[in-house]
């Protein structure tokens, strides 16, 4: 054990660090001895008065102290490229702390069990993002790892996520395996994009780029010049192929304006039958095409008004057949299963006709007056929700509001067979105002019962009177004396969704009431726990709220967008 | 005590929680909802937190004590702190409207405060007390110390016998042994009074189950135990500083001896070694003024979090006393002066190859010693097939990082901060390789734990 050497001798071989291991003989043979045993394998070198393992242990430290002594740092690897620059301006810190947290909570969101009182940090997380992208923050690099697993596990919080987490992520996706999907979405955070003004830039992406970064391209540009979207698509339109035609026609809905007619009207003739229903589809959204002028005539020569009874009615002769001009302006003529295909082929011509066709076709009526004749031989339910089904895509508020009905109708909803989904989407046609009075008059009706997915639809924060409705009516079923959780996903809604503002008026029902004797037992402490939870969640979002503020710089104004509402 | 402006981030709150689940529990009541009756002032936080209860829950908190913080909650859990004590932080970190500055603490948060600071003031007279009339009866210990000795010394030869037994038969048929064999020796050790080879025998025991190259792993770490068995049978004959890492490594007892020394010290990572009986905390502190690093340790029984927490970030006045042995890398911490508070300051930062020189200079003291503390200055995280690697970024050599670093999460956190930009990281480099646990972006930006 003499002579432990310093590891800096030139004579020995410098090691690098590789598996673990020394690639050197004496070493090598060392451990061959070790493996062997010395009864069956005599050391190199036993020095007198020790014992063979005493003397390869001996030579073994030795080797190993000078080993570790003498490492040296090995070769670089080939190094990544550098990140991307974020340009947005970082979070403010408070936001970054509690960006912190609430993807802390990430882990446990799913344990079962009572809710308590404390609020669902996890559910925060999506309109915190919507407020920070609103913002145009940048992600903290460190929370991205987080933030993509988060994203991993819901694919609802990816398109916000992503574009929270910026170009970097994109980087950082490309090393890891767990995050490719992040690579698959579309790179809608737009900071990958050219500056849609560099016509160059933009035409060589077209050229180019990946799918998906062309499909953001594209959906860049009509969002803000549709027409310069529409030209650059038709500028390759020939050579594309049937899958990408329909992606890239399907993005045209936004944006679409009658002078996408031409364009669309030539992809009526497209070899893919996908490709025609989706030209077909955009044209009919569109009243002054003339797609939708040959729906018109087709779907009022199927309607007409019967004056022979005591009472106008409605009578309807749906067609007797789908010939192939109706085929290219997108009708499909086999009828799934189950269905009459007169009934089916009616369906689509009313579905396509513009709504403004039918006032002129029934004796100058209003929406509302249409909506209200009586329909003939049964027919009413198929018409009207093919009304329904019009006024969604033709956006149309007037024919929304009239098959919607009132509110407080005994049968809420059109005097038809208007599913709680198909009166969402008339919901979504009318204004955000509109929207909440016609959901809050609904609820003082109807009760909350029926009334989510309806909630789902309204602007976010809900609009007073709306707010109100619900917490009256969570306030009413409290004194009806039943248990909260049948109305746990109204909660859930009311948490996310109520404007933090109403926290002080929910202030009185935090108390636990004396318990009525009809009552379900305990359930005045678990409303007490429901609305304290509620209260919570409301001044949290307030505070994250307040959090994402731009600090009050010397620069005031300026670059910042004007203060939204959140 | 200064108040302004040292309130910590909610990474550093969420440190001194004991487990997972109270950091989740803590989380949620960092919101100002249950809570009323807050303030803070003097390096205390207090407040009232509503349960399921009808009685709101009294949790106070002593953020400035001398021996570390000091939580007090009329909750019955007995995690240490509990979820009030973390929301109430959480809260007074996050929102300085919700827990007022500069106020005076209410009775009952006054009363425990002022028992606290009591006891400390006596526990501090009877230390100093303690320490001149420490040794009551030299003689007595003297012996007790001899006789520990003596039976260190017998398991010690009992271990060279049992190392000289295996290498005759060979480590090929200690494969088939399993860890039957191992416990047994470690067992022998612990009778022996010698936990530090104990701990070292039971580790050797997983080696051959190890994966490839075990045997060469398993002889490294047999030839070091014989060395440390060899140091601790010839220690008349080491150098003082030497012998005291040899009692230090066989784990026998030692009072920091060191001269105290009062520094700024910067916390640069705290990390918990779990083990089924006992929780280790390690954190590594920096000296602003000094320029040393140093480690504290703080142990905490089965499934308790040790008491001493020191979140990463914070730099606080203190009297830090070594340890004899092993460098001297090893302190206590001593009297603090001032509470944590955020700092801005960097440790200076070195390039790998003098990182891989500092280890290897280190093993002269301490041959038995697994890595250094060093910071590494201008590096890039970078992929090399399924591995990883430190690179410099003006130079073309690289550290790779150790197996466990590669499967923490805080990897990607380190991978993300970097994007492929120069970092500054903090970590430990031995013969593995290097373990970050903290780092630092380009430019300015705050310290980020990687572990």
């Amino acid at each position: 054990m003499n002579g432990a050497p310093s590891g800096r001798d030139t004579a020995i071989p410098d090691g690098t660090w590789k598996d673990g291991t020394w690639e050197d003989g004496t070493w090598e043979e060392l451990v061959t001895t070790a493996l062997l045993g010395t009864d069956r394998r005599a050391p190199a070198h036993v020095p007198p008065g020790r014992t063979a393992p005493a003397a390869l242990l001996d030579a073994a430290a030795v080797a190993t102290v000078r080993r570790r002594a003498g490492l040296r740092p090995g070769r670089a690897a080939h190094r990544p490229e550098r990140a991307p620059a974020d340009p947005r301006p970082p979070l403010p810190a408070a936001a970054a702390r509690r960006l912190t947290t609430l993807l802390a909570d990430r882990s446990g969101g799913t344990g079962g069990g009572r809710r308590g009182s404390t609020p669902d940090l996890m559910e925060l997380l999506p309109q915190w993002l919507a407020a920070a992208n609103a913002r145009g923050y940048a992600a903290p690099p460190q929370a991205l790892p987080a933030l993509l697993d988060a994203a991993r596990g819901r694919t609802d919080l990816r398109p916000a996520a992503l574009a929270f987490a910026g170009p970097r992520a994109l980087w950082l996706a490309r090393l890891n395996p767990d995050w490719r999907f992040a690579l698959r979405a579309a790179p809608g955070g737009g900071a990958a994009l050219p500056d849609t003004e560099d016509a160059e830039a933009v035409r060589r992406l077209w050229r180019e780029g990946l799918f998906a970064e062309r499909a953001a391209l594209l959906g860049a540009l009509r969002a803000r010049t549709p027409e310069r979207g529409r030209d650059l698509l038709a500028s390759t339109w020939a050579t594309e192929r049937a899958e990408d035609r329909l992606m890239f026609l399907d993005s045209l809905r936004t944006g679409l304006s009658d002078a996408d007619e031409p364009f669309l009207e030539q992809a009526l003739g497209d070899r893919s039958r996908n490709v025609r229903a989706t030209a077909a589809d955009l044209l009919s959204a569109l009243p002054g095409s003339a797609l939708a002028a040959r729906m018109a005539v087709r779907a009022t020569a199927c309607v007409a008004l019967d004056r022979t009874g005591d009472a106008p009615a409605i009578v309807v002769e749906a067609p007797l057949e789908c010939d192939a001009d109706m085929e290219r302006d997108g009708v499909v003529a086999t009828p799934p299963a189950g269905r009459g295909e007169r009934s089916w082929w009616l369906g689509q011509l009313v579905e396509s006709a513009p709504l403004g066709t039918w006032p002129r076709r029934l004796g100058g009526r209003t929406p509302e007056e249409i909506v209200a004749l009586p329909v003939t031989d049964g027919w009413q339910g198929e018409l009207h929700a093919a009304w329904c089904r019009a006024a969604v895509r033709q956006r149309d508020a007037a024919w929304s509001r009239a098959l919607l009905g009132s509110p407080s109708a005994p049968e809420a909803g059109g005097p038809g067979a208007v599913s709680l989904a198909e009166r969402a989407k008339l919901l979504a046609a009318l204004g955000p105002e509109d929207r909440a009075a016609w959901v809050a008059g609904f609820i003082a009706t109807h009760g909350l019962s029926e009334a989510f997915q309806l909630l789902g639809v309204c602007a976010v924060p809900w609009a007073p009177p709306l707010g109100r409705a619900v917490v009256d009516a969570l306030d009413i079923a409290r004194e009806a004396g039943s248990y909260p959780w049948s109305f746990s996903g109204v909660m859930g809604l009311a948490e996310r969704c109520l404007d933090p503002a109403e926290a002080t008026r929910l202030e009185t029902l935090l108390s636990i009431p004396d318990e009525p004797e009809d009552a379900a037992p305990g359930a005045g402490g678990y409303w007490a726990e429901a609305f304290q939870r509620l209260v919570t969640t409301l001044r949290l979002r307030a505070e994250m709220a307040r959090e994402l503020m731009p600090p009050a710089g010397p620069e005031e104004g300026g670059a910042q967008p004007p203060d939204a509402a959140g | 005590m200064t108040e302004q402006g040292v309130r910590w981030t909610a990474e550093q709150v969420l440190a001194l929680a004991p487990d997972a689940a109270s950091r989740k529990a803590g989380s949620k009541l960092g919101v100002a909802g249950p809570w009323s009756g807050t303030g803070s002032g003097e390096g205390t936080v207090w407040g009232l937190c509503k349960g399921s209860g009808s009685r709101p829950y009294q949790t106070v908190v002593d953020l400035a004590g001398a021996t570390g913080p000091g939580y007090k909650c009329s909750c019955p859990s007995r995690k240490f702190p509990c979820k009030h004590a973390l929301g109430l932080l959480l809260l007074w970190a996050g929102d300085e409207d919700a827990v007022p500055a500069g106020e005076r603490p209410p009775d009952w948060a006054g009363q425990w405060l002022a028992g606290r600071r009591g006891r400390e003031e006596a526990r501090k007279t009877r230390g100093e007390e303690g320490s001149a009339g420490g040794a009551a009866d030299p003689e007595a210990a003297r012996r007790r110390a001899e006789r520990r000795a003596e039976r260190v010394t017998a398991g010690a030869t009992e271990l060279e016998q049992r190392l000289a037994d295996l290498l005759r038969g060979g480590l090929a048929a200690a494969e088939q042994t399993g860890y039957g064999w191992w416990d047994e020796t470690a067992a022998r050790m612990v009778d022996a009074q010698a936990p530090g080879l104990a701990a070292r025998v039971r580790e050797l025991g997983a080696v051959p189950a190890s994966g490839a190259g075990w045997p060469a792993r398993l002889l490294e770490e047999c030839a070091l135990l014989h060395l440390l068995d060899q140091g601790w049978l010839r220690r008349a004959g080491l150098p003082d500083a030497l012998a005291a890492t040899v009692r230090s490594r066989i784990g026998l007892p030692a009072a920091p001896d060191g001269p105290p020394l009062r520094d700024r010290w910067l916390v640069l990572a705290q990390y918990d070694v779990v083990d089924p009986k006992l929780t280790t905390r390690r954190i590594w502190l920096h000296g602003a003024g000094s320029g040393r690093t140093r480690q504290v340790l703080s142990y905490g029984a089965a499934g308790r979090a040790p008491e001493l927490s020191l979140p990463v970030g914070l730099a606080l006045e203190a009297e830090l006393t070594t340890y004899p042995g092993g460098g001297r890398a090893r302190a206590a911490l001593g009297e603090r002066f001032a509470a944590p508070a955020p700092a801005a300051f960097r440790p200076p930062g070195t390039t790998t190859a003098e990182a891989a020189a500092r280890y290897g200079e280190a093993l002269r003291d301490d041959p038995w010693l697994e890595s250094v503390p060093v910071t590494l200055d201008r590096v890039i995280p970078v992929p090399d097939g399924d591995r990883w690697q430190l690179a410099d970024a003006d130079a073309d050599t690289a550290l790779p990082l150790t197996g466990p670093a590669r499967s923490r999460p805080g990897l990607w956190r380190l991978v993300a901060l970097s994007g492929g930009a120069p970092v500054t990281v903090f970590g430990e480099c031995g013969h593995r390789g290097f373990t970050p646990l903290t780092a630092w972006p380009e430019g300015t930006g705050e310290a980020v734990p990687l572990c």
